[in-house]
């Protein structure tokens, strides 16, 4: 049966979900559509441009590249998850906002999860070059910023998260 | 931009896997990473009646030091090839390589295996594979069969594999002594598929002039090219920038490269000279740089 649904069941931003998917349903539509999460963008639909990335089990990956189905048990934070409980902007999205790291928007949840991954695996960060920063950036692409801003909030952020690193490993 | 409707299924292992996959008989595709074949599908390119999903299939996600080569599992995602320090140990020209593979998140998702099975010819695995002399074991319906790089890549996207068959592993066999390693690629952004790009491997024996030399053109022809003649012209010399120009004058005469939107076969040809002589003269700077 082509068009017969199968039972996903997944975590989003720490939240359990269940739904019944036709297998052809990319994550980044279920996502947007059945889950209503509208913080994930959806560019170029062939991985090129970036603002689909959200984390599957923790690592960026293109969500129109993977199909809903494929992420049965998985864990999944989107750009919602990011933000604390409160709703009160991470060091990482506050300094997106100091930077001007954005301007039309679009881009911006996919540089944000790709940072966050970026920052997390690289408690050094703050110490890199620019262009060690821009390459982990190459996979999201902007059109409005120039990326010089973007750049900037990024090595912003970098402190915050070697500190949050440090109080994790106490 | 959707992809057409197909059947899923999400084997455990891989006789389940390879008995799916016989079910659908030639209708079905397996789906690795999914970073080449989910594109495919969205634009309509590829319709596979059903996908056989080989994320769930364990036993072919490994990566181990064996007793004469390292095993790859097909479903090693290229990150974890990034960030293993075996594969520094024994097969560092993976490392310079993987860089240029797209994005961190791609290579996240995407897998050795996939890599290999699509045979881009522009893509950078199939050319480190064939550097290293890798060997592909092939599981199918009457079990497992080895072919080397050279029988594996048999042509434009398309590799020795039978529609019935699953790429289940890659031998990477080991290369005693000390060896110098080269890679270098010219493509329009970091991350694209290259316009042109070289590996080169070399090693010296005890008399000082070369053991081993292996050189590997991609992007330039249907798959990655063995320039097996001039490999062969530098065995018994001492490492010269004479004997990088003359390889690399040897290595672009085989070649057929394409001509299309993003690089004339001029062009292709002229900088793949560039890159081989570039990728031997790093290969001989780390011999002698120890
Ligand atoms: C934006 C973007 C940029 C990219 N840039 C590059 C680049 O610069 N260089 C580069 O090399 N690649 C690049 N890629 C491709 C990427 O490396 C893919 O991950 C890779 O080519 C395919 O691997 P996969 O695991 O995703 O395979 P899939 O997409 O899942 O599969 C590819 C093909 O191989 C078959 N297959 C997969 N595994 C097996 C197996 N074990 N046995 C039999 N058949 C199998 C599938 O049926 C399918 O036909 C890019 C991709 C994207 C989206
Ligand atoms: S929408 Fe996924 S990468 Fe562009
Ligand atoms: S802010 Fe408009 S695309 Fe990046």
């Amino acid at each position: 049966m082509a068009d017969g649904k199968v039972a996903v069941a997944l975590t989003v931003n720490g939240e359990r979900r269940e739904a019944l998917v036709e297998p052809r349903l990319l994550l980044s539509d279920f996502i947007r559509h059945v889950l209503r999460l509208t913080g994930t963008h959806v560019g170029c639909e062939h991985g090129v441009c970036g603002a689909c990335t959200v984390l599957v089990d923790g690592a960026a990956c293109r969500s129109c590249l993977l199909f809903a189905v494929q992420a049965n048990g998985a864990e999944i934070v989107t750009v919602e998850g990011l933000a604390g409980p409160d709703g009160a902007l991470a060091p990482l999205q506050q300094a997106f906002r100091d930077c001007h790291a954005l301007q039309c928007g679009y881009c911006t949840p996919g540089f944000l999860i790709s940072a966050h991954a970026f920052l997390r695996d690289t408690p050094d960060a703050a110490e890199r070059s620019d262009a060690e920063i821009r390459s982990a950036l190459s996979g999201n692409l902007c059109r409005c910023t120039g990326y010089q801003a973007i750049v900037k909030a990024v090595r912003q952020a970098a402190p915050a998260y070697r500190e949050a690193g440090l109080e994790e490993r106490r | 931009m959707k992809p057409a409707a197909f059947v899923y299924r999400a084997p455990a292992s891989l006789p389940e896997a390879l008995a799916q996959l016989r079910e659908f008989g030639g209708d079905a595709r397996v789906i690795a990473g999914g970073q080449t074949l989910v594109p495919a599908m969205s634009m309509r390119l590829a319709r596979p009646a059903a996908l056989i999903d080989l994320n769930g299939v364990a036993e072919l996600a490994f990566l181990r030091a064996g007793a004469d080569a390292i095993e790859i599992g097909a479903m090693t995602r290229q990150r974890t090839l990034e960030r293993s320090a075996e594969i520094g140990r024994h097969a560092r020209l993976f490392h310079l390589a993987l860089p240029h593979v797209a994005h961190f998140q791609i290579r996240n998702r995407g897998t050795f295996g996939g890599s290999l099975c699509h045979n881009d010819p522009a893509a950078e695995l199939p050319a480190v594979a064939a550097a290293l002399s890798a060997e592909f074991v092939i599981a199918g319906a009457s079990g497992d069969r080895t072919v080397g790089a050279d029988g594996f890549f048999a042509g434009l996207l398309s590799t020795a594999l039978e529609p019935d068959e699953i790429l289940r592993a890659i031998r990477i066999p080991y290369l005693p002594g000390s060896c110098g390693f080269g890679f270098a690629e010219v493509a329009r952004r970091h991350g694209d598929f290259a316009l042109a790009g070289a590996a080169a491997v070399l090693r010296l024996g005890g008399d000082g002039t070369l053991d081993l030399a292996r050189l590997v053109l991609f992007g330039v022809d249907d798959g990655p090219v063995r320039a097996h003649a001039a490999e062969a012209a530098m065995l018994g010399e001492r490492p010269s920038d004479d004997l990088w120009s003359a390889a690399a004058a040897a290595a672009v005469a085989g070649i057929s490269p394409v001509a299309d939107l993003h690089a004339s076969a001029l062009y292709r040809r002229e900088v793949a000279e560039t890159l081989a002589r570039r990728v031997l003269r790093q290969a001989a700077a780390e011999l002698r740089d120890g």
